[in-house]
């Protein structure tokens, strides 16, 4: 499918980015509000077209298997996100707490966020990748300080050092790399390639590899949200606009984790580098165990759920650690089942947030009685995203704990406990926020239900039937993962 | 490779380094500012050379942009902030200036042994660069940790990826150096002086990061 020589990998690319020139110049939210979905849905279909043509490799951009699956999951999420940003916004606009000029950069600054994650996921150069997600970053900077709050100010600054810190240690990383592979690629354009590298990985120098991804790791595992590099993600998620939480816990870690999925890759062709998977192992557990207890402390009902984004990253890179086709496809169907609840999780705290004009956990009571919807969606939601059956989290969690215990059964005990202190901490929480008194803040809400619900509704679906033409894919890209 | 090339490359890299520490023990911000200065006209004459001895004349770009946009424009921006700010007083720092530097000492070490022992088989130059370059970023590092005040971690941070550009300069034939360099600035240049320490200003007395940690314990 080419247009005009543009095939569909420039379609992910030039939709957002024409998209956000075309939302900075505009005033008025309602149409730039149906502009943004409309964007995200072109870019959608076109992600969804990578799965049928490929167009072919280039110096800077490719799509493969791997790829494609964070592709077509983020222009998913991006475009769900979209619909609820537009109900959410209308509400923030009505209540004062968003200018028409912020409005306008919040806009721009989504589709060049969407425009940044899509070019790290088709990249097929270091160089171009680390670019991308430095773009990422900056604009979710941006709209992580768009309030103007002390907190939000606070949330930013925070996060701009944090990953900017976390971006330099991983361009330190792939400068390395780049030395690694010069005496074997030579020197220039092709020293960066990923297809290139991923062939002549072998005769690198295993030394300068290892060092680089230990560097990458700490970089990029700061965007990952691993412990201990997530300072930054709880206070982003808290006082952001709520669609950039969704965006941030749903998209934007997945990317991060792409990359270092990729330099995982990358390593492993390399028989006498170290093994990545320890190093991984050891982050996702730690990350996973010390979430699971944070989640009791948590008062901020957004902050909750970014520390448990911070335990699901954990389980995935776990999952991922320990390698082999069943884990990693147990990594990849948790992956897209946490970004699906995660995010229909943030648009369901989005609309409750906004009725009881509160984030606190105190102040939100009894939502069952007062906002049925919101109230069993969230819910819904919880129980998905504590892994009980039969939501597709549950499939996952189990896939990743059974194939620990079949290799490893001493790591499989930190796994379950860390699982079920954060399930403890989930379900004590949900208890006060769905049940009894109702709090204050009856209002009707002109919430948007369509996209939390087709989210826990897909969850739902994976985890009673998977499809097998799904189920097939994944085990496929699973077996590319090594 | 001749010994007159070897020699000055080395010296601008070591400069470089010389230059992070002398940052380490600024305690007064406008002096902090002008270290700066010449720690970014370092690094421009490092990847100016880089680019003549390589042969490799997109460096002059790069090398361009370390001049202009670091070691003149970035310095002007945050002295105007400083004045406007009223903070030209001193620096608290979290850690006294001894421990400081004897920090930078072991790290300089650290990244010495690292580096010289996984990059054997890679050219001379690169190598020292390589090694010089991780100390540049490591001292960055360690300035904005022992820093509270928000001006001088940003330049901690910009000392750190100084580094960087000197580490992917050194980096033979190395692509994308510039298209990278210039990403830096646009984040430099985008975050930290328009939209942060404006905001900051606009919101609080004092850009003091602890100012903000007080905000965050109110309410946690």
């Amino acid at each position: 499918m080419t247009l005009f020589g543009l095939n569909a990998i420039h379609a992910v690319l030039l939709i957002p980015a024409l998209a956000a020139a075309v939302l900075a110049l505009l005033p008025g939210y309602r149409l730039s509000a149906r502009i943004n979905t409309a964007a995200a849905l072109a870019t959608f279909a076109a992600a969804v077209s990578l799965f049928f043509q490929r167009p072919p490799v280039g110096n800077y951009l490719q799509v493969d298997d791997l790829s494609v699956v964070f592709i077509v999951l983020g222009a998913f999420v991006g475009f769900t996100t979209s619909l609820f940003s537009a109900s959410y916004i209308a509400h923030e606009v009505e209540t004062g707490r968003l200018t028409p000029v912020r409005l306008r950069f919040y806009h721009a600054m989504y589709q060049v966020l969407m425009f940044g994650m899509n070019l790290a996921l088709v990249s097929n150069n270091l160089g171009v990748m680390w670019v991308a997600i430095e773009l990422a970053t900056l604009t979710t900077v941006a709209m992580v300080g768009i309030y103007r709050t002390h907190e939000a100010i606070e949330a930013a600054w925070k996060y701009f050092i944090l990953g900017s810190v976390g971006i330099a240690l991983a361009l330190f990383g792939t400068i390395l790399v780049y030395v690694a592979a010069e005496p074997v690629v030579g020197q220039g354009l092709q020293g960066m390639v990923w297809t290139v590298l991923m062939t002549k990985v072998a005769a690198f120098d295993p030394a300068l590899l290892n060092v680089a991804f230990v560097f990458l790791l700490l970089g990029y595992g700061t965007k990952v949200g691993l412990a201990p590099l997530h300072a930054w993600l709880p206070d982003a998620h808290a006082e952001g606009p709520t669609p950039i939480s969704a965006v941030l816990s749903g998209l934007l870690l997945n990317v991060a984790l792409y990359a270092v999925l990729r330099f995982k890759m990358l390593l492993a062709a390399n028989h006498a580098a170290l093994a990545p998977g320890p190093l991984l192992v050891t982050m996702g557990l730690v990350s996973l165990v010390f979430a699971g207890f944070m989640l009791y402390r948590r008062r901020d009902i957004k902050r909750m759920f970014a520390y448990s984004s911070i335990e699901h990253m954990g389980i995935i890179a776990f999952a991922f650690g320990m390698g082999g086709p069943l884990a990693n496809f147990a990594g990849l169907l948790h992956m897209t089942m946490h970004s699906l609840t995660k995010s229909g999780i943030f648009f369901t705290v989005g609309h409750i947030a906004q009725v009881k004009e509160s984030q606190r956990i105190a102040d939100i009571r009894g939502l069952t009685v007062t906002h049925p919807i919101l109230g069993w969606s969230l819910v819904a939601g919880v129980l998905a995203i504590a892994g009980l059956p039969p939501f597709g989290i549950f499939t996952s969690e189990f896939l990743v704990i059974t194939s620990t215990f079949a290799r490893q059964p001493l790591l499989a005990a930190p796994l379950v406990f860390g699982i079920l202190v954060a399930f403890g901490a989930l379900l004590l929480r949900l208890q006060g926020l769905a049940f009894g008194e109702p709090s204050p803040g009856t209002a009707g809400t002109k919430a948007s239900y369509l996209p939390m619900i087709a989210h826990f509704g897909l969850v739902l679906a994976a985890g009673i039937y998977f499809p097998p033409l799904l189920t097939g894919w994944f085990q496929h890209v699973a077996r590319l993962l090594g | 490779m001749s010994g007159l090339y070897f020699d000055v490359a080395h010296l601008l890299a070591g400069g470089l380094v010389l230059m992070s520490f002398t940052l380490l023990y600024q305690d007064r911000l406008s002096a902090l500012v002008n270290v700066f200065a010449l720690h970014a006209l370092v690094l421009a004459m490092a990847v100016a050379w880089q680019a003549y001895v390589q042969d490799a004349p997109h460096l002059y770009v790069t090398a361009v942009i370390a001049l202009a946009f670091k070691a003149i424009v970035i310095p002007l921006a945050l002295r105007r902030i400083i004045r406007r700010l009223g903070i030209h007083r001193e620096i608290e720092t979290a850690v006294g200036v001894g421990p400081a530097m004897l920090a930078g000492i072991g790290l300089v070490a650290l990244s010495m042994v690292v580096m010289l022992r996984v990059t054997e088989e890679a050219d001379r130059l690169a190598r020292e660069d390589l090694a010089f370059a991780l100390s540049v970023v490591l001292l960055g590092l360690l300035m904005m940790v022992t820093r509270r005040n928000a001006v001088s971690q940003v330049i901690g941070f910009m000392s750190l990826e100084n580094g960087l550009i000197l580490a992917a300069a050194g980096a033979k034939g190395m692509p994308l150096v510039v298209e990278i360099s210039v990403a830096f600035s646009v984040l430099i240049a985008f975050i930290v002086i328009g939209v942060f320490l404006f905001r900051i200003r606009e919101r609080f007395e004092t850009i003091d990061v602890e100012a903000l940690d007080r905000f965050r314990e109110a309410r946690e």
